[in-house]
């Protein structure tokens, strides 16, 4: 593959806390290593700042592996850049060419109100989370992992829901600002395995009142999350979320 | 959990909107065939409506049908204001907007229901002006005619004159291009919000809905067309 250098225009979304107005600044960067990551291209603006005197760009990031969803940039127009099944830190300058203008912003969603410059608040999706997203497990000795039977299907349909990474890109990407895929995956995962069984109905009815409470929208199936999110999740999960949740209202006690 | 808790939720909001549709959904089948007898014309032209007109004589003078027309009725209201509902809250999620929306992930159909309803909804006033309102209330440019010693309306008639002009022509067609394009989103967004996830069907019901979109759209635009091609009537 073709290395080369790049200089590049960068129109970066800069606000100063939750309170206040935001708006776009313009920074040029030099010589960028087709090489780099776009994290990496961030950290060279950043350190660019730094010698000017001004306030560097706060920016999410953690693994810089494409595992743990903190890194969160709207580039361009689209949550995570223009690669498929990809994440910000994976991104990589060889998508970009010299003399290219960058778009750079926070996911925008009332539920995830901005921090600073790049970084949002996504402690809504913790609190869905701990209105369910869990199993009960009796303490003691650890039960043998192969004494429970599970459908091969299941298991796998369940691994592939578990992968989501919750960085929130689906929000971001939804005209709704929705989280619907977040909460399908998280739901999925656990209501296709024996061990999510006895908590069931109640956790898909206590994670939908959570979400609704924290302010996202509602789904209207438009795919856009699903062509968006870096794990690849599947709108089927929606649908299945759709199933349990009108399952448990139908077969609720009172 | 009440269900009114159920049903105010998102999920149950969307319920809602996926019950009612596929309700219309089926309204329209029924209304398309019932009106595709004007085309019996093609093979007897000696027939002048009379098919369609009986058929429309049943389905006006029959109780049953009346009584569903009321429960027609409230699904198509709970449609609209529970479509325009989900649309204002949807909105008003993101406060502060992109600078460059993303497109490419999704149809823009599928982010357009809300004003493609509009454009049905806007043909709807004046399509229910021009039959529904005359055939049940006013009877204004209503004919009778008699089949076997029972008088009816010549509602064949009211639509060949109401279809004789062109711009009453392009709204229609506009009205049904807008209603195919809602179906092909609607459709198997509705099965989706009624929790059917299996592939198998999932995959089914797109292809059907598609399919039901453009034959539906096509069969309702041919009517007007064909009264004022003289293909009929």
């Amino acid at each position: 593959m073709e290395h080369y250098h790049m200089n590049l225009n960068l129109k970066v979304w800069r606000q100063k806390n939750t309170n206040t107005k935001g708006d776009f600044k313009t920074y040029q960067v030099k010589n960028i290593s087709s090489e780099m990551s776009f994290l990496e291209m961030f950290d060279v603006l950043n350190e660019q700042l730094i010698t000017e005197g001004e306030e560097p760009v706060a920016f999410d990031h953690d693994c810089r592996e494409g595992i743990c969803g903190m890194c969160s940039m709207y580039i361009n127009g689209k949550p995570h850049g223009p690669w498929q099944a990809n994440t910000t830190c994976q991104l990589h300058m060889r998508a970009f060419k010299d003399g290219d203008t960058i778009v750079v912003e926070p996911w925008r969603a009332n539920a995830f109100p901005v921090i600073k410059d790049l970084t949002v608040d996504r402690s809504s999706f913790d609190r869905i989370i701990q209105a369910g997203g869990y199993i009960s497990v009796n303490t003691g000795n650890a039960v043998d992992g192969n004494a429970l039977p599970i459908n091969k299907d299941n298991a796998d349909n369940s691994f592939a829901a578990a992968m989501c990474i919750g960085c929130g890109a689906c929000v971001a990407a939804c005209k709704n600002s929705s989280a619907m895929l977040f909460l399908s995956a998280k739901v999925s995962h656990l209501a296709l395995l024996p061990q999510g069984e006895p908590e069931r109905k109640s956790r898909v009815m206590n994670m939908v009142a959570q979400m609704d409470k924290e302010g996202f929208g509602a789904c209207t199936n438009t795919g856009a999350c699903e062509a968006t999110c870096p794990k690849e999740i599947s709108l089927t999960n929606i649908a299945r979320l759709n199933s349990e949740y009108l399952g448990a209202s139908l077969s609720a006690d009172k | 959990m009440t269900w009114k808790q159920v049903f105010t939720s998102s999920v149950g909001k969307k319920l809602v909107m996926g019950l009612t549709g596929i309700s219309l959904v089926l309204f329209l089948i029924v209304h398309a065939g019932i009106n595709a007898c004007i085309f019996a014309d093609l093979v007897d032209p000696e027939e002048n409506g009379a098919m369609f007109n009986k058929a429309a004589h049943f389905m006006g003078s029959t109780v049953l049908i009346r009584i569903m027309e009321i429960g027609l009725f409230a699904g198509i209201i709970l449609h609209i204001y529970q479509g325009y509902l989900l649309t204002l809250e949807n909105k008003q999620k993101r406060a502060v907007g992109y600078a460059v929306t993303y497109k490419d992930g999704s149809k823009w159909y599928s982010r357009s229901m809300g004003l493609l309803g509009t454009l049905i909804l806007l043909f709807l006033i004046l399509h229910l002006y021009h039959f529904w309102v005359s055939a049940r209330f006013t009877h204004q440019g209503l004919d009778p005619v008699t089949y076997n010693g029972i008088e009816m309306h010549n509602m064949f008639a009211l639509m060949k004159v109401t279809f004789s002009e062109w711009w009453i022509i392009a709204v229609y067609s506009a009205g049904c291009i807008s209603l195919a394009y809602h179906l092909a989103h609607g459709f198997q967004s509705a099965f989706r919000t009624l929790g059917v996830y299996n592939n198998r069907y999932t995959l089914m019901l797109t292809s059907i809905g598609y399919a039901y979109s453009i034959i539906i759209a096509l069969v309702f635009i041919l009517m007007p067309v064909s009264f004022k091609m003289g293909w009929i009537g």
